[in-house]
């Protein structure tokens, strides 16, 4: 479904302030498959999320998706396959306009977009319809301005209007980050629940190393610009925040003794 | 005094039109778009070389729809493509107009003396028994003097109604959603597959289209065409938008864009009226519209700010007497 091959980017190059944010990255996602990213601050999560959503174009290796290449396609024209939810829960919405037009824009992701109403009375319906799955009451609120809605309400707003054109690929970056702890669970549970309906393929960077272990079949952690750990099925299930901090000091600690070895 | 209001609302409806162009940059699509000083002129010049060199005059506004919609899709292109700053794109298209507006144009003015106009036209179509039935109504009021016709009036509520309900229909479909988003949050509605380049090129093309209609009729109602008759548009196009937000609100599309028109009549009665006061003369007219405008950004702050303050006095009071009960 997505295919990010051989990828690397380097910002600043052949100045002091060089950093090689992605050093030949490989990764397949399979449909259906749903892939948490981990990893500190630095390691090339959100540049590796700006390759395949269109905003940074790597300078070598390609993405494909759907078995289509589209490295050189721009951002917008691209966002036909990918769903996006940002961290920033005033990111995915516009604050001004009322919650069934920011439904009808997201409905008009996969379809051109013509002169002709976006909000009509059977799409109305339908957007009622997907609203009442989030439990919040928005479904009676269609003509409220999403500005007016809280962080928790919008973020569950913005996943929704990623998700509900079945998107061939749905991109997560860090969206319960902003939220209190008991947002932050709703947007969780509601996440499992969109992408296991939808069957979604989706790839979820996270901070929360909980989190990362809830949702999903496989799990990467990335650091300086590389895949260090994959793992999925099983081994991901009974996976604990221990191993992984254990296995991220084995890999990185080993480097670190033979970097030593090199320089000793 | 009555006859100059009534012309005051009669240009105030053609003005209104740029005022809804305005309203489209600036509050739709969040770009102050300073080209409409230059293509309220292009719309002019256009009309007026067109009538006089025998175009019919409806073709000849037609053209000069045209002529102002291409000089806002290049202000567009400059901020989209050529990555400029909106203000700069604005004001460099601006200044080219001025030299392009006088190539068109052949002179710094055009006279469309003895020239048919759309309203010349209309008026040979009127019935004279309506004109004298509304002054009737007129000078019972009050009034000695009786304006010339009503056509203009009653034509121009037409067309600039039928302008406003293109724009809200416009702004609700699916491009026009997209448009709205585009000013609103554009990393957002990028992220949903629109083009935000093109939407911005073509909601600049379609404001600066208004503006030069408004120019065109301006220079029919008026008899010419003049170089310099844009200087200050953009600031009245403004003080429209913001006296008709202030005072008729802005819930929603349809209430700001009838509050931008009232906004637009508003401030030509308030110019009319403050021109006959005494102490000023014709030269003022851009102070007062500057001043106008600045009333009207900072009298709501204040007000809001005097009622917010009357209102926690007044919880305090109450709650001062609770306590005194107690």
């Amino acid at each position: 479904m997505l295919h990010v091959k051989d990828v690397a980017i380097t910002f600043n190059e052949g100045t002091p302030d060089e950093k090689k944010a992605l050093q030949g990255i490989n990764l397949e996602l399979h449909k259906g498959e749903f892939v948490t990213v981990i990893g500190s601050n630095g390691a090339g999560k959100s540049t590796l999320m700006n390759v395949i959503s269109g905003n940074l174009v790597p300078d070598i290796g390609e993405v494909i998706i759907s078995e289509k290449d589209v490295t050189m396609l721009p951002e917008f024209k691209r966002s036909a396959y990918i769903g996006r939810v940002f961290q920033d829960p005033m990111a995915g919405t516009a604050p001004s306009m009322t919650i069934e037009e920011n439904l009808a824009m997201a409905y008009s992701r996969i379809r051109k977009r013509k002169l002709k109403p976006g909000v009509t009375k059977q799409r109305k319906a339908e957007f009622k319809e997907h609203l009442r799955t989030l439990n919040l009451g928005l479904e009676d609120r269609l003509n409220a301005k999403v500005g007016l809605l809280s962080g928790g309400e919008r973020q569950a707003l913005s996943l929704l209007m990623a998700t509900f054109t079945n998107p061939n690929i749905l991109l997560l970056d860090e969206h319960t980050a902003a939220l209190d702890p008991a947002r932050a669970e709703l947007i969780t549970n509601l996440t499992k629940k969109v992408v296991d309906e939808h069957e979604l393929t989706t790839l979820m960077v996270t901070h929360n190393m909980q989190q990362a272990l809830d949702l999903g079949n496989r799990l990467i952690m990335m650091d300086k610009g590389q895949i260090i750990l994959d793992i999925n099925g099983e081994k991901k299930q009974n996976l604990t925040i221990e191993d992984l901090l254990k296995e991220f000091q084995r890999i990185r600690g080993e480097q670190f003794e033979s970097d030593r070895a090199v320089l000793g | 005094m009555a006859l100059a209001l009534f012309g005051a609302v009669e240009s105030g409806i053609i003005y209104a039109i740029m005022a809804l162009g305005v309203y489209l940059t600036f509050r739709v699509l969040d770009f102050p778009d300073l080209t409409v000083d230059g293509s309220f002129v292009t719309g002019a010049g256009v009309a007026a070389i067109s009538i006089s060199n025998g175009v019919s005059p409806v073709i000849a506004t037609l053209m000069a729809i045209v002529a102002g919609f291409i000089a806002g899709c290049i202000t567009g292109l400059l901020h989209t493509k050529g990555k400029i700053n909106a203000l700069l794109s604005g004001i460099l298209m601006m200044i080219a107009l001025y030299s392009i507006n006088l190539r068109i144009m052949d002179s710094p003015t055009v006279s469309l003396h003895n020239s048919p106009t759309i309203f010349s036209q209309l008026r040979d179509i009127w019935p004279a028994g309506i004109d004298s039935f509304f002054n009737g109504i007129f000078t019972a009021l009050g009034s000695e003097r009786a304006p010339a016709t009503w056509v203009i009036v009653f034509f121009m509520i037409i067309v600039t109604l039928g302008i406003k309900f293109f724009t809200d229909y416009f702004l609700k479909t699916e491009v026009g959603l997209a448009l709205r988003a585009t000013g609103d949050n554009q990393k957002m509605i990028r992220s949903l597959s629109a083009n935000t380049d093109n939407l911005i090129v073509l909601g600049v093309g379609i404001s600066n289209a208004m503006v030069a209609l408004s120019g065109a009729l301006i220079a029919q109602i008026g008899g010419f065409a003049d170089v310099s008759m844009g200087i200050g548009m953009i600031v009245i196009g403004l003080a429209s938008v913001i006296i008709g937000e202030a005072l008729f609100g802005k819930k929603t599309i349809a209430i700001a864009t009838i509050a931008v028109i009232g906004g637009a009549i508003v401030y030509r009665m308030v110019v009319t009226l403050a021109l006959r006061v005494d102490f000023l003369e014709t030269g003022d007219m851009k102070m007062i519209t500057a001043f106008i405008v600045m009333v009207a950004l900072i009298a709501p702050r204040i007000i809001q700010a005097r009622k917010d303050k009357k209102r926690r006095l007044q919880k305090r009071a109450a709650l001062a007497g609770l306590k005194e009960g107690a």
